[in-house]
């Protein structure tokens, strides 16, 4: 079984590589059920992340998985292809033109100078706390992971660390993956 | 002193300056010097109690990462719906020119040593992944990206900007052409230097594979020295991110070549699932 790579911090100067025209406007602003979603990145002292990257991923509004190619390069009458992304600005603000998902949560990844890999999480919507996963977690913890509702839209936060960290995921183990909590150094982390 | 007690990097033999060597410089205030950060290095590797593939994210001699780090363990879930996909790309969503960072908007040619850099993407039971999208990014072989914010004193290359994308073949095979990046001066203590890298981005089989990294080049002498490479404290797994020179990838009077294959573990949705099922 081949080894896995392991994965190594975005650093500083993915600017200009990785954000690109359209990145955070899965949908055109003008689309009649587009919605916006956004918040800021914030650090363990409640300070702006101004260097994170951030990836969306969702279903389409019928709740079924996208596999249309097209996000680099989006036109107006385009497929939605249900991926986007979005860096951080000067105050750690970012935002997502999108649409609901047809399920209970979109999909997020963060990435950010200062950290050393990805993170993983979901952004659930508000009217879907009763999730039985969201169930299975403390509820300040659970209430880390759900939007809230605003004009237009749903605000997210991201906390990478401190008061009101947010909670970031990890697969089950299973064979070929060794990536587990404890290996990570983190078995401590709850003491 | 010297490297006693320091683990093995990837291949390479360098003096680490000691606190109490009298040739070694004195830190700015406020800044660790080299010997302290190579100190800390040596005790993270000497607390690893379990062989992880993946970087500490808990690294305080990378000092970004204090701030920045989760101090809760991640939750434990099984994938699920969109999970299991992965975005898709197509022809549609870049140029194929764009594998090639030497074909420079200006016509002119980039100064450094031209390289070809190309392997296989698989998953972890060593299926590749097909027709996904690659993204490299460098600095130049001075050592100076072409980003506002790097205030590396090195000069830029009018004609390298430094990024590439590229679709993985059937094999999963992908391919840059591009110009052997330079290392360069950060500031995370005194005098500290990364070896030279390529940033790259790459999407998998599903969600779960997304994984952003770096690829070195063998034999580089800041192996030891870097923070950011020694976070893998599996010595074996930081191997994995050191290319391989491949004489065979090497061109007659043209460029020289490296060998890097990527390995993308995490779950998998069965191959008969389908979004439209």
């Amino acid at each position: 079984m081949p080894e896995p790579t392991p994965g190594q911090t975005i650093g500083p100067f993915y600017g200009f590589a990785l954000p690109y025209a359209g990145g955070p406007d899965l949908v055109p602003a003008d689309h009649p059920d587009a919605i916006r979603l956004g918040g800021r990145v914030l650090d363990g002292a409640g300070d702006p992340v101004p260097d994170a990257l951030l990836e969306l991923w969702q279903t389409g509004s019928d709740g079924r998985p996208v596999q249309e190619p097209g996000s680099l390069r989006r036109t107006a009458d385009g497929p939605f292809t249900g991926w986007g992304r979005v860096e951080t600005d000067p105050e750690g603000r970012w935002a997502f033109t999108t649409l609901r998902p047809g399920t209970v949560y979109w999909a997020l990844t963060v990435f950010a100078r200062g950290l050393l890999d990805g993170l993983r999480t979901r952004i659930y919507l508000p009217e879907h706390t009763d999730d039985p996963f969201l169930a299975t977690l403390p509820p300040d913890r659970a209430a880390t992971i759900v939007a809230a509702a605003v004009e237009g839209g749903y605000a997210f936060d991201v906390r990478l660390q401190g008061e009101g960290e947010t909670v970031f995921l990890t697969e089950r183990p299973h064979v070929g993956r060794g990536a587990t909590s404890a290996a990570r150094g983190l078995e401590t982390a709850d003491e | 002193m010297g490297t006693t007690g320091t683990p093995p990097g990837v291949g390479s033999s360098v003096v680490t300056p000691t606190t109490d060597s009298p040739s070694a410089p004195a830190a700015p205030v406020g800044l660790s010097s080299q010997a302290e950060v190579s100190a800390e290095i040596a005790a993270q590797a000497r607390a690893r109690t379990a062989a992880t593939p993946q970087p500490r994210l808990d690294y305080p001699a990378y000092r970004s990462s204090l701030l920045r780090h989760p101090t809760k363990a991640p939750v434990p879930v099984d994938p699920e719906g969109v999970e299991l996909w992965a975005p898709a790309f197509g022809e549609r969503d870049l140029d194929p020119a764009e594998a090639d960072l030497t074909a420079s908007a200006t016509g002119g040619e980039p100064i450094g040593e031209r390289m070809v850099v190309t392997g296989r993407v698989t998953d972890g039971e060593g299926r590749p992944v097909r027709r996904q999208l690659v993204e490299v990014w460098q600095a130049n072989a001075a050592g100076r990206y072409a980003h506002g914010r790097d205030q590396h004193p090195a000069p830029l290359d009018p004609h390298f900007t430094g990024s590439g994308r590229a679709l993985t073949d059937d094999d999963g095979r992908y391919a840059f052409t591009t110009i052997k990046p330079g290392p360069y001066p950060w500031r995370n203590h005194d005098n500290a230097w990364r070896p030279a890298h390529i940033h790259f981005s790459l999407f998998g089989h599903d969600f779960t594979q997304r994984l952003i990294t770096q690829m070195y080049f063998p034999g580089d002498p800041l192996f030891d020295l870097d923070p950011i490479l020694q976070s893998v404290t599996d010595p074996a797994a930081r191997a994995r991110l050191v290319a391989t020179y491949d004489h065979d990838v090497t061109s007659p009077e043209w460029s020289t070549g490296y060998r890097w294959d990527i390995v993308l573990t995490g779950p998998r949705r069965t191959v008969t699932e389908d979004p439209d099922a």
